[in-house]
């Protein structure tokens, strides 16, 4: 078994390494093909693992050391439990998935094989993120993951949008870090180790400690808000979510991969593998609820008006990983855990049918040059069906039992914040409901708006959408001078389609195939502690009866309700009555000036933080180094002896009667001090 | 008696140096180059057994040499190291093949002298590392001082003049109180040994007379804010060769002093003052780190950040702690690696463009693809990225500080955003977007000599972030050792 653990992640990193340095030498075929091999074996190492961890035979152990200093053993090393093994799946299905994809969606882009290196590469990191056994090396799958991300979305590099979106990718990813680090640090000082099993074991008797340094907060709760701090620059909760919808700058199967499958989530995994320490700390827990709730709702309304559809899937991603943290906030780990399976299938599937109908559109990205795709289009029309009503959560598609299970979760909660989170979270099922239908609407029904550019720059069409602020054009993929030429939008070729498909599968059955083993079963095992007096999934679990009850309870709750309310909506404003948008937008223009302007966070951010920093570092530079240290102290200094030697070599005049004059001052300053004593 | 061999680390690149300089003739030039990296690699040669013979389990000084010089006042020719020092005779003799190989092309005036001075500053600095006569220590300390000199002055840039002199001025004006402190510890001690002065007991005010005289002397070196200007002055104007000198090397050499002179000699004063160098290597990280970000010419840039990651070295060494010494340790080897790549890629593009201003550059990965994937390799090592060798200090360093003090961690860990900024945004700007002019365009990617320069330093880079255990497990035993000492109060 350890050879097949070392397999897992060395299999892509081989791929890798041997694509990224010879790729241009053995070919665009060859390199595609052993990158997907790798994958595909690191698959198959993980399905034979999962069998392995549900016979019981879970592991911990290490592989080297990496450092020993003192008493401090640091280790590169596995834990190989349910948990891990449900996020190897879920990684490398999707990781596998989208390589089959790149194939066909990068087939014309001149940085092909590099593109495959770097999926490999940040498939290599992700399943060292989720295999490690100790913070350290979590802290390495983390940070790598963030770098393959910037040098994906930086991956069109002459793009300014391109680097711009990279570069504030990183920075936030790394504001987030530093919270991280912080928590590290601390787990470090009081636990005296980074190894998990070591930490976890010995938190409950450290529960009660008490910082003084901090205004006697408890340790726990320091530790896991520090840790926190990394989850939502990770998984892009406010206030650092900045990056994630500039972060569609990048190829669209990444998006697919890393920015809503698979990186953002390590987030959500993480606080769901440090469910021992936040368990201790009701006061971590209630900020993680608040700031999931703010996101969850927030960003949902987002989607709503922009028009790259890249972007719309972008916020609805931000959106469910609000979802999630609320389940993490509320302890619900396994639903958190869960939704995250199950939109991991979904969201993939959404953003590569965008990627599909991008591709078909010769890189056109925005909803107001699309319509009527669906009788071009078959198969990416239903998939992208599939995927929209998983999303809203309609049952019986996978999104319905993850998403309501959380709302079920969050009613039952009594941590601080459980109300406001309740509100947030119902109101989001209608939200989402009527972006993802908005999308599906404007993209594959009504007219056909994509025959030359004439048509969009008629103004009833951009009352059709709920907006007139034109975004496209920062963010358009490829400038094609060709788009729109060439005939009808085709179906994709089959390395598009059959991805499409294979994703659609699960975002269907997974739901009712695995609620009752993952959330009310022993799935997790160990993995995941609850306090007893947070026990919601357990006190769900006295409530299920199966999946078809699940169901048709589903049927009177509010939450179907809101979705079916949310998906009307986007009938009656996108297929009904067209001119409504319009309509909308004019009655209520503050408070779309505010959505459109995406709450003002970007520009606040680029003006405090981004300017702030060069006004700080202009300061300091000019004044502190320049004018103080070298202008003052420095030449100062210098000026200064050599302002003396002047004076002093003035003295020296070599004239005799100079001398003579001092020598009988200093005759008469003499005699008068012996006179005076 | 062993082999000498450090003696031989010493010697073999000074008399390669002196060989080297009689053949001066221009016509010599390519005979002087060959000649000089001869003389480099042999130095590297004779100090892998250092490594390979080192024995991890004792603190005492190895490689011993003993030999009367000065007997009427007790000065000896005593030569050792420990898993403190070691390691950077290596790093420097590495350095020093590097540094040789990458002036091989470009600089074509007066190549035998340039070889020259390279060889004989690396000979002096092995002796700084393994001088354990602190007369001999003075002296290599200010010889050094000569060869770096002339190097800014001779082949530096149009400011050469006042950078060489700033330079100078700054560091012996810190080195004369340290000969003053000498001269103190040998009148108490009688005797120049430094082994011996560990267990010389001083009262808490002369330690602290004699800390600020040996404080000024190797913070100047660091250098520690505010005695930090020479640095920025002295890199813009030194040729490449010099720059990664200066970084790798010379800047490692003021904070060698702090674990063999401050901390061992003067343990009360050290702790009694810890307050103010935490503070002072905190100000390094943030306000360093800020001015960085907005400098224009990427020689400065790089030189800044040589600061605020120096401040982790000296933050790491007054949490008295293992992890922090260790952590500051690592920190002066990596920095080492990166800071010379970072000034090489720099060179690189100095070769092609003559300019070092970032807004005279822009889309350089259009035409140099394989320069800018060493650069962004370097780039992520310099902002402390995991897997590569800039994370092993800065990672040691912050739990250590967090250990001591929540908030000094905190404000240690500034530079995980701020290190990130300045080296990321000066990336985008030369590297990403469009070909900005002509003179981009015309730039040709790397040469094998420059790849496998860079190709060499990637791969110690890589190695030291993967597995840093080999580095830190040479430092273990002397580290433990240093701190029981600084542990023993001497009042």
């Amino acid at each position: 078994m350890r050879n097949l653990y070392l397999l897992v992640p060395l299999a892509p990193l081989v791929a890798s390494i041997v694509v990224g340095l010879w790729g241009p030498k053995i070919g665009r075929a060859a390199s595609a093909w052993l990158c997907i091999l790798g994958v595909a074996a690191s698959f198959a190492a993980s399905i034979v693992i999962f069998r392995d961890v549900q016979a019981g035979h879970a592991f911990n152990g290490d592989v080297y050391e990496w450092l020993v200093s003192g008493d401090l053993r640091i280790t590169i090393g596995f834990l190989i439990d349910p948990l891990t093994v449900t996020m190897l799946l879920v990684v490398n299905f999707v990781s596998l998935m989208v390589h089959v994809y790149t194939i066909g969606y990068m087939a014309d882009d001149p940085g092909y094989t590099r593109f495959f290196s770097y999926i490999s590469l940040f498939t290599f990191s992700m399943l060292m993120l989720v295999m490690s056994n100790n913070f350290l090396q979590l802290f390495f799958g983390w940070e790598a993951v963030g770098l393959v991300s910037y040098l994906l979305i930086g991956f069109w590099y002459t793009r300014p949008s391109a680097i711009y979106a990279n570069l504030k990718a990183f920075l936030a990813n790394r504001v987030g870090d530093f919270g991280f680090i912080l928590g590290i640090g601390l787990v470090l000082a009081y636990f005296g180790s980074l190894d998990y099993e070591t930490v976890f074991a010995k938190a409950p008797s450290l529960a009660g400690t008490v910082l003084p340094w901090a205004g006697h907060w408890h340790l726990m709760s320091a530790i896991c808000i520090c840790l926190f701090v990394g989850a939502m620059g990770k998984s892009a909760q406010v206030p650092l979510h900045v990056w994630l919808p500039d972060s569609m700058e990048g190829p669209t199967p990444i998006s697919a991969l890393i920015h809503a499958a698979t990186m953002v989530t390590a987030g959500i995994f993480m606080v769901a593998r440090m469910s021992p320490l936040f368990e201790l700390s009701d006061a971590a827990l209630a900020f993680v609820t608040i700031i999931g709730a703010i996101t969850a709702l927030f960003m949902a309304f987002l989607g709503i008006v922009q028009n790259d559809i890249k972007r719309v899937v972008a916020y609805s991603t931000l959106s469910q990983l609000g979802y999630m943290t609320v389940a993490l906030g509320v302890s619900a780990y396994s639903a958190a855990i869960f939704h995250l399976m199950t939109h991991a299938f979904f969201k993939a599937l959404l953003f590569l049918a965008a990627g599909s109908v991008i591709i078909a559109l010769h890189h056109e990205q925005d909803l107001r040059r699309m319509g009527g795709l669906r009788k071009y289009m078959p198969i990416t029309y239903i998939t992208a069906l599939v995927g929209s009503l998983a999303l809203a959560g309609i049952p019986p598609f996978a999104g319905f039992f993850s998403k309501d299970s959380i709302i079920e979760a969050v009613s039952l909660s009594h941590i601080p914040g459980h109300t406001f989170a309740y509100v947030a979270v119902l109101g989001g099922v209608f939200v989402t409901a009527f972006y993802s239908f908005r999308m599906l609407f404007l993209a594959f029904h009504g007219p056909e708006r994509f025959h030359g550019h004439a048509a969009v720059e008629d103004a009833q069409h951009n009352d059709r959408t709920l907006a007139s602020h034109d975004q496209s054009h920062e963010s358009a993929e490829e400038p094609d001078p060709h788009a729109h030429e060439g005939g009808p939008p085709k179906e994709s070729p089959w390395v598009i389609t059959v991805p499409l498909v294979l994703l659609a599968i699960p975002s269907i059955y997974t739901g009712w195939a695995h609620i009752e083993p993952m959330l009310f079963g022993n799935w997790f095992g160990n993995s995941i502690v609850v306090h007893p007096s947070h026990a919601v999934v357990a006190e769900l679990a006295h409530e299920w009866h199966g999946a078809v009850p699940f169901i048709l309870h589903g049927l009177v709750s509010p939450t179907f309700w809101l979705a079916i309310a949310g998906i009307a909506a986007a009938i009656w404003f996108y297929i009904i009555d067209p001119a409504m948008p319009g309509r909308v937008v004019a009655a209520f223009r503050p408070i779309y000036t505010l959505l459109d302007n995406k709450y003002y966070a970007d520009r606040f951010n680029d003006w405090f933080f981004a300017g702030g920093s060069r006004a700080i570092g202009r300061f300091a530079s000019h004044v502190g180094d320049r004018v103080l240290i070298d202008g003052v102290m420095v030449n100062g200094s210098a000026r200064l002896i050599g302002f003396f030697s002047r004076e002093i070599r003035r003295i020296q005049s070599g004239y005799v009667y100079h001398y003579a004059f001092v020598m009988i001052v200093g005759v008469f300053v003499l005699l008068y001090w012996w006179g005076v004593r | 008696m062993s082999t000498p061999y450090l003696s031989l680390a010493i010697w073999v690149p000074i008399v390669a140096g002196i060989v080297v300089l009689f053949f001066s003739r221009e016509r010599d030039a390519n005979f002087a180059r060959w000649l000089a990296l001869i003389g480099a690699v042999a130095g590297f040669l004779v100090t892998i057994p250092l490594y390979l013979y080192f024995d991890t389990t004792t603190p005492a000084m190895q490689f011993v040499e003993y030999a009367d010089w000065i007997p009427r006042f007790d000065i000896h020719y005593h030569l050792g190291v420990d898993g403190i020092s070691v390691l950077f005779v290596i790093l420097n003799s590495f350095v020093t093949v590097l540094v040789v190989w990458a002036g091989w092309e470009v600089i074509q005036v007066r190549v035998a002298q340039y070889m020259a001075a390279f060889l004989i500053m690396s000979g002096l600095m092995n002796a700084v590392f393994s001088a354990l006569d602190g007369i001999l220590f003075y002296l290599v300390f200010e010889a050094m001082l000569i060869p770096m000199y002339l190097i800014i002055g001779v082949w530096g840039g149009p400011n050469r003049v006042y950078a060489a002199l700033k330079f100078f001025l700054y560091t012996i004006f810190g080195s004369l109180l340290m000969l003053v402190a000498l001269i103190y510890l040998y009148s108490v001690s009688e005797t120049f040994e430094i082994l011996a002065w560990y267990k010389v007991p001083l009262a808490l005010s002369t330690q602290i007379l004699l800390w600020v005289a040996f404080f000024l002397a190797f913070a100047v070196k660091v250098p520690m804010w505010p005695i930090h200007t020479w640095l920025p002055d002295a890199h813009v104007e030194a040729p490449t060769g010099g720059s990664v000198v200066l970084a790798a090397i010379t800047l490692k050499i003021g904070a060698y002093g702090f674990v063999r002179f401050i901390l061992p000699i003067l343990p009360d004063a050290s702790r009694y003052l810890s307050g103010f160098v935490i503070a002072l290597s905190l100000i390094a990280i943030v306000y360093i780190g800020f001015v960085a970000i907005v400098q224009a010419d990427m020689k400065k840039l790089v030189a800044y950040s040589s600061i605020s990651h120096m401040g982790f070295v000296t933050l790491g060494f007054f949490m008295f702690s293992v992890l922090g010494i260790e952590g500051g340790l690592a920190q002066m080897l990596s920095h080492g690696f990166v800071s010379a790549a970072m000034f090489l890629c720099i060179g690189v593009m100095y070769d092609r463009v003559h300019s070092r201003q970032i807004t005279d550059y822009g889309g350089v990965v259009n035409t140099m693809p394989k320069f800018a994937a060493f650069m962004m390799l370097f780039a992520m090592a310099n902002a402390g990225l995991p897997g590569t060798s800039g994370f092993v200090g800065e990672f040691l360093v912050i739990l250590a500080a967090v250990k001591v003090n929540f908030w000094i961690g905190f404000g240690a860990a500034v530079s995980l955003i701020l290190g990130a900024a300045y080296t990321l945004w000066m990336y985008k700007r030369v590297i990403f977007g469009e070909v900005a002019n002509e003179n981009v365009a015309k730039m040709k990617d790397i040469g094998s000599r420059e790849f496998w320069l860079l190709g060499i330093i990637a791969l110690a880079v890589l190695f030291m972030g993967v597995w840093p255990k080999p580095f830190i497990d040479v430092m273990h035993t002397s580290v433990t050792e240093l701190l029981t000492v600084v542990g023993r109060s001497k009042l």
